[in-house]
């Protein structure tokens, strides 16, 4: 369906659709981490901006083909993803988050300030793409491609036996600890696969608006991705694209009639949270710790009622 | 980088970062006590440290500026805040306490939004400044370099809300249940209190102070939307690394951002903002669960 969507609709909607697929992929990069992995990566969105940056400077500032730039940005932010998460990965929940969001900072004032690289806080607009990605329906196919490669390679991930695994920590740190799984280094390689596809993300994000400023790292992004993954559903897979719609669509169509955009999205979050909490909204990690223990509980006690 | 920086300078620099850390303190210590009591980041904290701004400019503008205008500024607006937080508080927020906590950061996430279009809508996007009262305007001389006197008079706030607030939670009943329903919430509602209401104040108590850091920063920066998003940040951040919940760790804390981002305009101006960021690395990735005591 989205394959034919360019045949029916305006150009418009496939733009919308456009900055769909880069988002949702970066929400579903980090509901990687946040939704199967337990890990408060708090601080994404510097990651795509790491990715976005890489490529748009190589596309920029120098000569190179710009697909080296879309090979690069990905690895970049992986690796600096790998750094950032080496020194985290040690601390627990908000601790993590905490230390994460200071060490992402460091790397968004770099971006920020460091006028003469990196535009500064103008940013770099007019990044030339090639020739075929021109075209508003080009650069929706190169997209849709690019984000369904990436969905089946986290689909796979999700469904390995790392995935499982994954899960596992999330649900129970110390027991998979005393199983002999190495929780650190896990969630280090999650960290890893996760600011890969920001990165990538980051790089669509070039393609489709040929622009890159310090806004895409600043840690209101991430807190939006972030949203997006409760919003979606972080327990399910494809939750975050749902929430990502949401967002896109909320900002584009709302703020299309008001500039108070954000204002109605405070109001449908806190509906949402009054009356759909399960609903699209299917994070509750200790909801069920919580009756999963009471399970155990109820068992044990009859275990002992059985004995006595 | 040169390093011509004179002596006088260094004191002068200091000065500011310790003036900078007070406000820093008043809104982080309010972040703080609301981490402890309700264990839950409060983001919507940096919209009402906007709010707080705003309606001390606009409450100084209402009574002709000057002194009185000042002070009413300080002291109402903080109150008008408070009033603020503590409709969120009962209307919506005091329903959600039983849920998941991401949902009750979710909760103040879309407080945040909401009260951000909220200012935007009554004060609309310009820039405003607060001028001091004739009798903080001015410097005085601090070994023979001048210091803003506004400034002075920060350095003398921040030590009496630390105390003020040391005094409630450790002397007085209200503070000392508060303290006891961030340690275990069950045992004080066992004990036949009223939790709900115990997190109604703390909130109230951590958003008034919220509303005070607004009020006292007007007269030192322009005021203007996205004043939140940097606050909330730096506060965040403190609490972190002074220790969750922990008043004096939100000094502490408070301090240590303050002066090396001060510190850090001498030494290289273009990336001073580095300094309280690499002083949050270096701490934390030594002492993971901040200087002092977590009362988690």
């Amino acid at each position: 369906m989205l394959l034919l969507a360019p045949f029916f609709v305006t150009r418009f909607y496939i733009y919308i659709l456009s900055v769909i697929f880069v988002t949702a992929l970066l929400a579903m990069s980090l509901n990687l981490l946040v939704g199967h992995g337990g890990v408060y990566q708090f601080h994404h969105a510097v990651f795509y901006g790491v990715g976005a940056y890489t490529a748009g400077l190589i596309a920029a500032k120098t000569t190179w083909p710009v697909w080296i730039g879309f090979c690069a940005g990905p690895m970049v932010a992986a690796a600096a993803g790998w750094v950032i998460g080496l020194i985290c990965v040690r601390l627990n929940k908000l601790y993590f988050g905490m230390l994460q969001i200071s060490l992402g900072s460091l790397i968004w004032i770099v971006a920020l300030r460091w006028y003469s690289l990196t535009g500064g806080d103008d940013g770099i607009h007019g990044i030339r793409m090639p020739e075929i990605l021109s075209s508003t329906v080009n650069v929706y196919y190169f997209l849709l491609a690019v984000v369904s490669v990436c969905l089946v390679a986290m689909f796979l991930i999700y469904n390995s036996p790392f995935g499982v695994t994954l899960r596992a920590i999330r649900d129970n740190p110390q027991r998979c600890e005393a199983v002999g799984i190495n929780v650190r280094r896990h969630q280090l390689l999650a960290i890893v696969i996760a600011t890969f596809f920001a990165g990538a993300a980051g790089v669509l994000f070039v393609v489709l608006e040929g622009s890159i400023f310090p806004d895409m790292l600043f840690w209101v992004l991430s807190l939006e991705v972030f949203i997006m993954c409760l919003l979606g559903g972080g327990f399910t897979f494809f939750g975050p694209v749902v929430g990502a719609a949401i967002m896109v669509a909320l900002r584009t169509f709302v703020g299309s009639v008001t500039e108070y955009w954000t204002l109605i999205l405070g109001i449908v979050l806190i509906l949402l949270i009054f009356f759909l909490p399960e609903g699209i909204m299917g994070i509750n990690f200790r909801e069920r710790a919580r009756s999963r223990s009471r399970r155990a509980a109820a068992r044990a006690s009859e275990g002992a009622d059985a004995a006595g | 980088m040169e390093f011509n920086v004179s002596f006088s300078g260094l004191i002068i620099q200091f000065l500011v970062g310790l003036s900078r850390a007070m406000i820093l303190f008043i809104v982080s210590s309010g972040l703080s006590f609301i981490l402890g009591v309700l264990r839950v980041p409060n983001v919507a904290h940096g919209s009402l440290y906007m709010i707080g701004a705003f309606t001390a400019h606009t409450l100084a503008m209402a009574a002709g500026g000057g002194v009185v205008g000042f002070w009413l500024a300080i002291f109402v607006s903080p109150l008008v805040v408070a009033l603020i937080s503590l409709l969120a508080e009962r209307l919506l927020f005091c329903h959600l306490y039983e849920r998941e906590h991401l949902m009750l950061l979710l909760f103040t996430f879309a407080l945040a939004l909401i009260l951000g279009d909220l200012t935007k809508l009554t004060w609309g996007a310009d820039y405003r400044s607060l001028v001091a009262p004739p009798f903080l305007q001015g410097s005085v001389s601090v070994l023979g370099t001048p210091f803003p006197k506004y400034n002075l008079f920060l350095l003398a706030v921040g030590p009496v809300v630390a105390v003020g607030l040391w005094l409630f939670s450790s002397k007085t009943k209200v503070g000392k249940i508060a303290r006891a329903a961030a340690v275990d919430r069950e045992m004080v509602g066992a004990i036949g209190i009223n939790v709900s209401w115990v997190f109604a104040f703390a909130f109230v108590l951590g958003c008034f102070l919220a509303g005070l850091g607004g009020a006292l920063v007007s007269p030192t920066l322009s005021i203007t939307l996205g004043m939140d998003h940097t606050i909330i940040i730096e506060a965040f951040l403190i609490v972190t690394i002074g220790g969750l919940g922990n008043i004096w760790g939100a000094m502490v804390g408070s301090l240590i951002f303050g002066i090396s981002q001060s510190i850090g305009i001498l030494l290289w101006p273009q990336f001073a903002i580095v300094f309280p960021y690499l002083a949050v690395v270096i701490i934390l990735t030594m002492k993971p669960t901040g200087l002092l005591k977590s009362v988690w």
